[in-house]
This record gives C-alpha cells, sequence and structure tokens, in this order.
C-alpha cells in the first residue's frame, strides 16, 4: 500500500509514520513486555496516613508467603545510604520511609517475590504500626507560623522550601501605583497527573559476572537516568545500560526518578536477578510526579483605552512531601516568568513560592514546558478579566496589546528573548476561520432568549527547547541534546539521538529532517533512541524540546555529513570542491548539473574509493548547544453552550491555529494538537487530584480521576501559520505541548464569557456542572 | 492487581451450585459477569476464597416471556438487551439503560441480574427494575421465592439474598398499552457511574391519560430508590405540562442523595427534577 | 488448573493457578504481548481482545473462563501476511501515536465494525468509549475506524479476498 516513505525531500510532508508498523500488529515492545530468564516481581507496602510515625515493621508473616525472595524496608537502606534520593529539583526525597511518612501511599516496604501474585500476597501481610500526626493539606496553612514542620530532616525549620522571583519589582509597583486601571484574580490551577496509558516501571538486571546492570525503564530522559542512577548507587557510570524500550506514553510523568525504581535496582544488586517492578494505576496517580497545583493572584495596570502597563504575579507552589518537580536547576519554578504572554508589557514582576504539604511530591511539566501551562492560562485568563472591566470585547483587547512583529526579536520584562512571531496575523485567521464577528451576534440573539452561550479566547505564547547552555541544566548537566549519524557503504542510515520519544514519531519526524539534508528518503534513515549504550547523551524528551535541540542535532550533524561528503563527490567527479554544489538530491558540477553523484553513491566511495589522505568511513556526531529557546505560539477559539437545568457546558466547536515555525511532518504535528487539546479539555473539566483534610487522595484510580473518553470529547479544528525561529537550524520551534498550554484558558474563558450576564468573573477548573449549577441557582437561573 | 488465590468451581446445574455454597457459606462468592466482582478482587477489596462460576449453567442463560412476564435469566448480559428489536419495543426502558452502562467490552460481559445481586446504590439497573415493577427470581435450598425488587435492596451493597441462594432471574411484567420510557443519566465521564439517574416508565391508557407508571431513582439513596408519590400522581391524569411540572416536584421528595465529589445533594435533587421532567417531556411527544 | 483455549486459532494447553488474569495468560503464558494493561478497574480497554467473537476487557476476565473457549488478540488480524484493514487505517490516519492503547482499541472496533459495517462518527464514539487513548484525541482514531469499514466492504465486493479481511473470532 501506498504509504510514501520513498520520496526524495521528505521534509514538510504527511509521510505515514515508520514507528507504526509494530505497533499496529501488537508488536511494540513496552517495558512490561519485557520478561528475563527467571526474573522477580516486586510489589510496594504503601502507607495509608499522609503523616504519621512509623513505629514497628513487622515483615515475618510476609516472609513465610511462598516463592518471596527479599523484603527491604528503610532501615535496610540506610544501611546502604541509600534511604534517601536526591530529586531534580535540588531537594532529597526518602525511597522508603524510615521513622515517618509524609503522604498517603508513600513508599514503606518493598517485597520481592517470584511472581506477581505472591509479591502482592506478602505486601498486604507486612504489618506497619503507624502513630498518626498532623496532617496539612492546605499550603497557606503551612505557611503559617504555628503550622507544624513536615520536614525535620531540613536545617530550614520552615515548611517553606524556596522562594524565586522575576522582573523589576520597584518599578512594576511604580507603574500600578499610578495606573487608572487595575485587575487583580486569585487563580487555581489544580493538582492534575500526567496519566499515561502505561505506568512507570522498570527492570532491574544486574549480573554479577560482569558487574553491569542493564535497566530497562520506561524514561523520558535515560541518559538522564543513568546518570542519577550512578550517583545514588556509586556503581560506575559505563557499568550502567539504561534502556527506555517503548514508551506508552509519558508527559513529563516519566522524567523523575522514582523510589520503586531504587528499590528494585537495590533488590537485583542483592539477588544478582532480574527484578521488575510495574506501578498499579493507584501507584502512578497517587505517588509519582503529579503536576501544576499553583495558588497563583495575578494582577495587571493598564490605561483607560486598555493598554496594559504592568503584571504582578503572586503563586504560592505546593510540591507536596518533597520537592520532586523536575525542572532545570536555575529554574525551581520553571519557565514560568513567561506569564507576560503575548503582549507588550513594560514591566512585570513574578514571585513564586515553594511550599510542603503533607501530599505526594512533584511538580513535573504535564504535557508542559515548566510551568508554561499555569503562566498562560493565568496571564490568558487575567486579559479577559482586563476586557470586562474595560467593557471591551476580549479579541479587540488583545489585538491593542499584542507584541507586534516588528518588535521580534523581543525582549520581555521577565528577561526572555522571543524569537520570533506574528501574533495578529495568526489571530486574525483565528477570528476569521471561526466566525468570530456571526458567534458574538448569535450569543446576542441567544441572550436575548435566555440562552447561555460563550465565545472563549487564548493568545498564548509558549517557550520551549530548554535550553541553551548558559542558563539550563539539570543536576549541572547542560540541556543540550545530540545526534550521531552513519551513513553505510549503500547509502542507508543509522541515527541515534539523545532524546526518547513517547508517541511524538521521532522515528519518522527525524528520518525526514535527515533524509532531507542527505538528499535520501526517509525510508533509508533508521531513528534509534532510548539505549544509552548506544546513543549519544541527551536530556531526553520533555518540554517539547526535542525537535528544538536534538532536531537541530540532527540537521546540523546531517550537514556535517554533507561536508565531508562533498568533498568525496568532488573527488568521484574529478573537480575542486568548490566547483560542487548540492541541489536538494545529490552533489552536481556548477554549471554542468548532468555530471552529478548521489549520496549512495558518495556513501559507496566512502568506504572504497576515498581521495588520498582522507579518513574512510561517513560519520559524524553532533552535539547542539542552541543559541536560544523558541517561542511557538497559536490562538485559540472555543464556543460553548450551557445546559441551565444541569449545568453541562458543551463544547460546540474549537478552533486551534497554531504557529509552531517550519513543519517536518503536518499529519504528525495535527496529531499532537488534537492530544494536547484533549488533555487541556480533560484539565478544564475532568482532572483533578482532591485530597480530605487527612490527606487522602480522593482521585487515586481511574475511576475518580477523569481521564475523558471518544464521547467525552470534542471534536478539533486545526489550522496554521508558519513563522520561522531565525535561530534554528530548520526553523522549527516545538508543538507538542502548545495545545495543552493553550487551551484551558480558552475552555474557561468561554465558561466565563457565558456566564457574563450573572457578573462571574471566574471559574477555578476543573468546571464541574456542579460549579455551573450553583452559579446558575444563585442568580435564579433554573430550567 | 492481582486477586488473591482462590478455589474455583464451575458447577453445571444449580442444584449443584446451591450445594456449593452451603458448603462454603460467605467464603464463596458466585462469578457471573464479574464486572464488579473481579475488579473489586484485584483491588482486593473483595477476598473470597471459593468463587463459583455459574456461566457453564444453561438454564441461567437468555431471556423469554412467559406467564405476562419477561424473564431474564442470571446470565443475560447488558449488550443481550441492548440491540434486540422485539425488546426495544416492548420493553424499551432495556435498552435505554442498557447502553448507559460503562462501555461495550463491559456491557458484552456484565448481567443485569449480576448488578442487582450487588445493589449499588448507584445502579442503573436498579433503578430501571424498580421502574419496571420487577421481581427478582431467588433460588436456594429450600427452592424458588420471588422478591419484589424494592425488598431486594436491603442496604447499600446488601441484598436480600441469604448465603445458600442465587438471583436466578429477574421477571418484568409484560406491559399492556402504549409504552414510553425513558433513561436519564448525568456522568462526570461516559461510562461513569451516575451523578444521578433517573428510570421512567409510563403506561398508556387509550383515553390518553397514565394507566401505570415507575419511576427509579439512581444515586439517591442508600439502595436505589422508587419515586413513589410521583408515580402515584401520575396516574390516571393526563401527561400534560401541569402533571408533569407536578411530578418531577414529588419525584424530588422521595430522592435522598449525598453530598459528594460528584456535586451536593441539592444540586442532584435538583438534577431530579430536570431529569423527571425532561424524559417525561419526551415521553408525552413519543406517546401523543 | 488445566485449561485449553484456542487464541487466534492455535489451540493451548495450559495450566493455570484460577487467579490468573485472563490478560496475564496471553501476556505471560502464551508471550503474546500486543494487549496491555493500564489501570487496575476495568477503566482504560488497553487489555480488550474478542471472546468468541465479543470485545472484553481481558485484565476483567479469568483465564479459566476462557477454557474451551475463543480469542482473538490483534497478533491474529493478519492474513497471509496482509494487515487487516483497521491496522491499514490506523497507520494512514495518524490513529496512534504512543501506541499502548493501540491492539486494544483495533480489538473493539473490531467488533464494532462486524455489528455495523458503516458507522457514524457518534456511533463509533460510543462504541470505543471503553478504550481510552492519552495520545490522539480521537479525532484520527474515529476516522481511521469508517475508513476501515469501507475498505472492508470494498474487500468484501471482491469473492477471493474474503477470508482475509473478516476477523473470526467465532
Amino acid at each position: 500500500m501506498a504509504i510514501n516513505q520513498t520520496e526524495l525531500r521528505p521534509m514538510g510532508k504527511s509521510i505515514h509514520r515508520k514507528e507504526d508498523p509494530r505497533f499496529i500488529r501488537g508488536q511494540g515492545k513496552y517495558l512490561d513486555d519485557i520478561v528475563l530468564p527467571n526474573m522477580l516481581y516486586m510489589s510496594i507496602v504503601r502507607s495509608p496516613y499522609a503523616h504519621a510515625k512509623i513505629k514497628s515493621i513487622n515483615t515475618e508473616a510476609a516472609k513465610q508467603v511462598p516463592g518471596v525472595k527479599l523484603i527491604i524496608t528503610g532501615e535496610d537502606l540506610a544501611k546502604m545510604n541509600l534511604a534517601w534520593m536526591p530529586t531534580m529539583n535540588g531537594d532529597v526525597q526518602m525511597v522508603l520511609a524510615t521513622n515517618k511518612v509524609l503522604f498517603q501511599y508513600q513508599e514503606v516496604v518493598a517485597v520481592v517475590a517470584e511472581t506477581r501474585g505472591a509479591a502482592v500476597d506478602a505486601a498486604q501481610l507486612v504489618e506497619v504500626e503507624y502513630e498518626a500526626l498532623p496532617v496539612i493539606v492546605d499550603p497557606f496553612r503551612a505557611l503559617q507560623p504555628d503550622a507544624p514542620v513536615l520536614r525535620d530532616d531540613r536545617e530550614k525549620k520552615s515548611n517553606h522550601i524556596w522562594h524565586w522571583e522575576a522582573g523589576d519589582q520597584e518599578s512594576t509597583e511604580e507603574i500600578f501605583k499610578n495606573a487608572p486601571v487595575v485587575v487583580s484574580q486569585d487563580v487555581r490551577f489544580q493538582r492534575v497527573h500526567p496519566s499515561p496509558l502505561e505506568p512507570c516501571g522498570c527492570i532491574a538486571d544486574y549480573k554479577k559476572g560482569t558487574g553491569r546492570l542493564t535497566w530497562y525503564v520506561t524514561s523520558q530522559a535515560p541518559h538522564a537516568h543513568r546518570t542519577i542512577l550512578a550517583m545514588i548507587s556509586g556503581l560506575p557510570e559505563h557499568k550502567i545500560q539504561v534502556i527506555s524500550p517503548d514508551v506508552g506514553g509519558g508527559f513529563g510523568n516519566k522524567v523523575p526518578v522514582y523510589p520503586g525504581y531504587v528499590c528494585a535496582l537495590v533488590a537485583s544488586i542483592q539477588l544478582g536477578i532480574p527484578v521488575k517492578w510495574v506501578e498499579t494505576r493507584t501507584e502512578n496517580i497517587a505517588s509519582t510526579g503529579f503536576a501544576r497545583d499553583y495558588h497563583m493572584t495575578s494582577e495587571i495596570a493598564a490605561d483607560e483605552n486598555g493598554k496594559v502597563l504592568a503584571l504582578r504575579v503572586k503563586t504560592i507552589a505546593d510540591h507536596g512531601a518533597f520537592d520532586a518537580a523536575a525542572d532545570p536547576t536555575k529554574f525551581p519554578a520553571g519557565l514560568f516568568s513567561i506569564v507576560t504572554g503575548s503582549y507588550d508589557f513594560k514591566q512585570a514582576f513574578v514571585e513564586v513560592d515553594g511550599v510542603y504539604t503533607n501530599k505526594a511530591p512533584g511538580g513535573v511539566a504535564y504535557r508542559c514546558s515548566f510551568r508554561v501551562t499555569e503562566a498562560a492560562y493565568l496571564i490568558e485568563r487575567t486579559m479577559d478579566i482586563l476586557a470586562r472591566k474595560l467593557g471591551m470585547d476580549p479579541a479587540e483587547l488583545r489585538l491593542l496589546n499584542f507584541i507586534r512583529k516588528d518588535q521580534f526579536p523581543y525582549q520581555s520584562p521577565t528577561g526572555w528573548t522571543y524569537d520570533s512571531g506574528d501574533y495578529e496575523k495568526t489571530f486574525r485567521l483565528a477570528l476569521e476561520k471561526i466566525g468570530y464577528h456571526e458567534l458574538r451576534k448569535e450569543q446576542a440573539e441567544k441572550r436575548a432568549r435566555g440562552e447561555l452561550m460563550g465565545i472563549g479566547i487564548s493568545t498564548f505564547t509558549e517557550i520551549v527547547g530548554a535550553g541553551p547552555s548558559h542558563s539550563f541544566d539539570i543536576m549541572g548537566i547542560k540541556m543540550f541534546d545530540s545526534a550521531e549519524i552513519r551513513v553505510h557503504p549503500t547509502g542507508k542510515v543509522i541515527a541515534r539521538l539523545g532524546v526518547r520519544h513517547q508517541g511524538q514519531g521521532h522515528e519518522t519526524t527525524f528520518a525526514q529532517i535527515i533524509g532531507e539534508e542527505l538528499g535520501l528518503t526517509a525510508d533509508d534513515v533508521l531513528i534509534e533512541e532510548g539505549d544509552t549504550d548506544t546513543a549519544p547523551y541527551g536530556l531526553g524528551t520533555y518540554a517539547s524540546r526535542s525537535t528544538p535541540t536534538a532536531g537541530g542535532a540532527a540537521a546540523l550533524c546531517a550537514r556535517r555529513i554533507r561536508d565531508k561528503a562533498r568533498k568525496i563527490a568532488a573527488h568521484l567527479l574529478e573537480v575542486g570542491d568548490e566547483d560542487i554544489s548540492w541541489n536538494g538530491e545529490s552533489f552536481e558540477v556548477k554549471g554542468t548539473p548532468s555530471r552529478k553523484v548521489t549520496m549512495g553513491e558518495v556513501a559507496l566511495a566512502a568506504y572504497t574509493n576515498v581521495p588520498e589522505g582522507m579518513e574512510p568511513g561517513l560519520e559524524a556526531t553532533y552535539y547542539y548547544d542552541p543559541p536560544n529557546l523558541t517561542f511557538p505560539h497559536g490562538a485559540y477559539i472555543a464556543v460553548v453552550d450551557i445546559d441551565k437545568g444541569t449545568g453541562v457546558v458543551k463544547v460546540r466547536r474549537f478552533l486551534a491555529v497554531d504557529d509552531c515555525g517550519n513543519v517536518i511532518n503536518p499529519m504528525i504535528v495535527e496529531g499532537q494538537i488534537h492530544g494536547g487539546l484533549t488533555e487541556g479539555f480533560a484539565i478544564a473539566f475532568m482532572q483533578d487530584i482532591p485530597f480530605d483534610e487527612d490527606g487522602n487522595c480522593l482521585a487515586p484510580n481511574w475511576m475518580d480521576y477523569l481521564v475523558p473518553t471518544s464521547l467525552d470529547t470534542p471534536n478539533w479544528e486545526t489550522d496554521r501559520t508558519i513563522t520561522p525561529s531565525p535561530h534554528h537550524p530548520i526553523g522549527a520551534k516545538g508543538v507538542g505541548e502548545s495545545p495543552n498550554v493553550g487551551s484551558p484558558a480558552a475552555f474557561v474563558n468561554a465558561v466565563v464569557d457565558a456566564l457574563e450576564p450573572f457578573g462571574v468573573e471566574h471559574i477555578d477548573m476543573p468546571i464541574f456542572p456542579w460549579k455551573v449549577w450553583e452559579i446558575l441557582r444563585q442568580n435564579g437561573v433554573a430550567e | 492487581m492481582i486477586p488473591n488465590a482462590f478455589d474455583y468451581y464451575s458447577p453445571t446445574t444449580v442444584e449443584e451450585t446451591i450445594g456449593l455454597l452451603q458448603k462454603y457459606g460467605y467464603e464463596a462468592k458466585i462469578l457471573a459477569g464479574g464486572q464488579s466482582l473481579l475488579p473489586m478482587m484485584k483491588l482486593r477489596v473483595a477476598m473470597p476464597s471459593v468463587l463459583v462460576d455459574i456461566n457453564h449453567i444453561d438454564d441461567l442463560h437468555g431471556w423469554r416471556e412467559e406467564n405476562g412476564y419477561l424473564r431474564i435469566g442470571a446470565l443475560t448480559r447488558h449488550v443481550d438487551l441492548e440491540n434486540e428489536q422485539h425488546l426495544k419495543e416492548s420493553y424499551p426502558l432495556l435498552s435505554k439503560t442498557a447502553e448507559w452502562i460503562a462501555d461495550v467490552p463491559v456491557r458484552n460481559r456484565g448481567t443485569i441480574c449480576g448488578s442487582l445481586v450487588h445493589a449499588d446504590p448507584s445502579s442503573d439497573w436498579g433503578a430501571a427494575m424498580i421502574a419496571l415493577h420487577a421481581d427478582v427470581e431467588v433460588i436456594g435450598p429450600s427452592g424458588i421465592r420471588r422478591v419484589f425488587i424494592d425488598d431486594f435492596f436491603v442496604d447499600t451493597f446488601t441484598a436480600s439474598l441469604e448465603m445458600d441462594e442465587i438471583a436466578s432471574a429477574v421477571l418484568i411484567p409484560s406491559p399492556i398499552g402504549r409504552v414510553g420510557a425513558r433513561y436519564m443519566k448525568l456522568e462526570r465521564k461516559a461510562g461513569d457511574f451516575a451523578i444521578v439517574g433517573v428510570a421512567l416508565h409510563v403506561i398508556k391508557a387509550n383515553d390518553g391519560t397514565v394507566l401505570d407508571s415507575g419511576i427509579g431513582l439512581c444515586a439517591c439513596g442508600d439502595v436505589p430508590v422508587r419515586a413513589k408519590k410521583a408515580e402515584e400522581w401520575l396516574i390516571g391524569r393526563p401527561l400534560d405540562k401541569e402533571t408533569i411540572k407536578q411530578a418531577s416536584l414529588l419525584a424530588q421528595e422521595d430522592a435522598n442523595p449525598a453530598t459528594d465529589l460528584r456535586g451536593s445533594a441539592e444540586y442532584k435533587r435538583d438534577l431530579v427534577r430536570v431529569f423527571v421532567k425532561r424524559g417525561l417531556e419526551e415521553i408525552a411527544d413519543e406517546l401523543r | 488448573m488445566q485449561i485449553s483455549v484456542t487464541v487466534n486459532g492455535r489451540v493451548y494447553e495450559s495450566d493455570v493457578e484460577p487467579r490468573t488474569l485472563l490478560i496475564y495468560y496471553i501476556r505471560e503464558h502464551l508471550r503474546l504481548t500486543g494487549a496491555h494493561v493500564g489501570c487496575d478497574t476495568t477503566s482504560c480497554g488497553a487489555c480488550t481482545v474478542l471472546l468468541n467473537g465479543k470485545a472484553v476487557k481481558s485484565c476483567t476476565v479469568l483465564a479459566v473462563q476462557a477454557n474451551g473457549q475463543e480469542i482473538m488478540t490483534v497478533e491474529g488480524l493478519e492474513r497471509d501476511g496482509e494487515l487487516h484493514p483497521l491496522q491499514k487505517a490506523f497507520w494512514e490516519e495518524h490513529g496512534l501515536q504512543c501506541g499502548y492503547c493501540t491492539p486494544g482499541m483495533i480489538m473493539t472496533a473490531c467488533e464494532l465494525l462486524e455489528r455495523n459495517p458503516f458507522p457514524t462518527e457518534e456511533e463509533v464514539r460510543k462504541g470505543i468509549s471503553g478504550n481510552v487513548c492519552r495520545c490522539t484525541g480521537y479525532v484520527n482514531i474515529i476516522k481511521a475506524i469508517q475508513s476501515a469499514g469501507h475498505m472492508i466492504a470494498q474487500q468484501d465486493k471482491e469473492p477471493k479476498n474474503q477470508s482475509e479481511v473478516v476477523p473470526s473470532g467465532n
């Protein structure tokens, strides 16, 4: 069948994915598909309390279960100095609790047995005696002076973790003092969880004979995981091979290292047998990296005409029991200071304070470039509130305040240099395509009849592709990324990259980039990622960084190959190097295009007939340190209707116009946008992890943590503009997260717009039907 | 997750099944569709030491009409009632309820009787069977007894079954007259248990008045609830706007929902009103 | 306990613990790892296979219950080296990203198309609501299923191919 991977010049084409043939046959190889000889299974005993002293642990009954091989407690790990491990955000985290637990579902004991069943049976028989301690679930309570200090392991006797700020406080305050118009709003971005379909898990396989540990793990960042593991375990890094097999979705959940991983590793090293640990869904939601949980206060100062002047933001960041976020080290609040968004603010001041509570640890970037989702949601929400206050159409307010095309590269008041953008063009396309003015007319007519219809806009700017080594590192390791390309004698290529895809389609898109650069087809290029023994070092796939970083590396690495190939071509065509030109498909003699050689011919010569003095072979490696981040943007418009009887919001239409720079594969980009919009929809209307006052997690499974099905999800309309990144080797910017970053505000703005006749200014997500019904009831509206 | 270890029996007769239940008592659990029991066992909320799989008992399969009743055997699965044309015409509430249960693979497996025995207050079938004035047929060592659906639900997750009895069928009176039905349900996500569910079943007399009515409420109390006042109000009255409005208000009086993550009690009670109103309006239109 | 199960047309005789879930029997005893485990609450459908032609969540069926029955998994869809139309359509319409839900999704779709060869968008949405996909947003999955319906109809017009395109399971 016609799966067009065999065309030259593959860039920009909707080539069908090269990875799909194995997945549609059920031949993907995910972590739990791997079964090693004699492999054991691990199960973890977890705390039922959110905060408690551990008085005793009795493992006698558990040990009697047939097939049990090893039981590990926190005391055991403490003897190895492994009871605690570092987090990526510079904190430490308990692997197995020793004297107390700090959140419900915290890891307490690990049980290793011959079968899954025996491991669970034995775990159930472990007796742990707890003494309950006072629980703090509210971060504002945690900051009160009389609040119990949760982390007595720290020198600082307070639940406050860190303070971080950006922008200029003094100038911002000055503007606010004299501003004709000021709006202010408290906005909560609720705790959510990425919850990929495949939960986290690993197999630790330590072989005493070789002293080598092979660690299979569902990882978005295998190289970083190897380095961290070497640091935690003391095993030499070259004795650790991390293999991240096919990954069943990550969305930021598979960036950190989790306690279960360390336990499996310890068990395998002790026993010399492979040990598998795969989380249950409950373990996934209730103990591994959650996202958001930001309590934000946003203020805009503006003039009477609606021109924005300054932005002031204060945020309390709830990190749970340990700051286990996975942010670049210098950015404890990630890239949250992008919060000025697409608008030309003169000044801004942004503060974030990290706080401990008795909740699961984390703060990962869920389909998000490190707190960009929180930032985009906040500014887009607040712009609507300003429009309301001024009596302006929210579209007009945005058009008035956009950073203009001629202002790029644009210096933001919080210190970012936006690379490129054309916000007005993108937005006008969206307005026209959805029929904005007609929709407003329809809305006016419906309002006159008492019907509730809303239109919500979000014109967001993202910041992705972390990042340039001058600012970006994780635990000291710079956030460049890499590619290694080997062209074999018949002109077929194996390329390896330091990133690790989880559905983004790298095996296709990176083959397109390299094929384009080398005059080959996508089919000629095999992409490999995820094995630290073979792939060059890189920081992994998250924060929409693969195309901005490894994509750049792939293009520049291919160009390095092409430079050498040109010399071989000159040799084959018997002319000087300077007489050779590249036409996109072959090398030709300048002025005599009929005299040419293809990359295939050059490749053969690289192994059979190189010019004298030239090193044989045709391969290259490139570590790409991007000069700047990239700044994708988009204009999203949601249209909703509200059922007055039930409070149900129906998303009638949703249009996403994205600008992610040059597009490698339009089909894949559109797929990424569909997926991200669906997660944005889920966050706006469904996904939430609430806790009761005792710290019990109230949504620890997929019955109560509401992930959308096909019946819940609306249809998506998409379009695009293209504003290439001026600094990226192929002008691309990254796209996987834009729709998740940009869409929540559009949904919420639409619902608030529908409820405008009742003076509603804000509703916190998720917008459950009962919340809408409450508002309607308070306003005397009923069916 | 892995269930606890248990002994497994797959008897081929009801007698054999009763014998096993007598032998093992509360240690044993009946496995029919397994769509509630097995998830509970995987989470180890339920840990029976004996499972009695009744899927091989031929007598319990299928549905048939006899003696003025539709007899739905214990192994009739949700899907069996969802797409059957004859049932859609005579017993429209069955397919209208079935399509709201979980999702296709679960409906392919789960059984109506199993759902009733589970006695979840959020049982869609509980509400529907209340609206249909059904009986549950129960077999035990001393023979067969019939339990009116209202009496079958004793308490949350407790049905009127002794430890050595099984529910062998549910019996629905065959309607005489023009039938209209709706199952109205609001979920947090597709396939979820109801925020509130309302089963409405109306039989119209030739003079246009209501001959018989049934209204069952799901997630409105400790067990599935009958909106008795509203049912009685409707009988003998035409299905006009005023009658419907009054019925929707009366239905609320029998609803006693709890405040939880799905919404406040007030919200849920108001949904009962809205759903009774909307459902009856649709039925009135249909039977006009 | 001794069981005999026909999986993708082949008979397997196995000794299993009664508590073995069908999904683990298929994945770990038979080493057919297409179907996956994604949740513990019968919510996600990643484990969906056909049991006597009906889509079931194999994490919520015991292996012993499959004794004497016929199972079809995604691995059994190809015929004579030809992809099943659903497999082709998922590929062509970009109906998958990470691929973890795909085998279960395809099997649910397989039963849906048997029942309803030309489903509307709404009917597909209802039909697959028990299969969660976290990546695609479903739009392309729906397109793929509808497209496969047409491919099957097209192939049915050519009698020689009929056996290749009708998934067995009955």
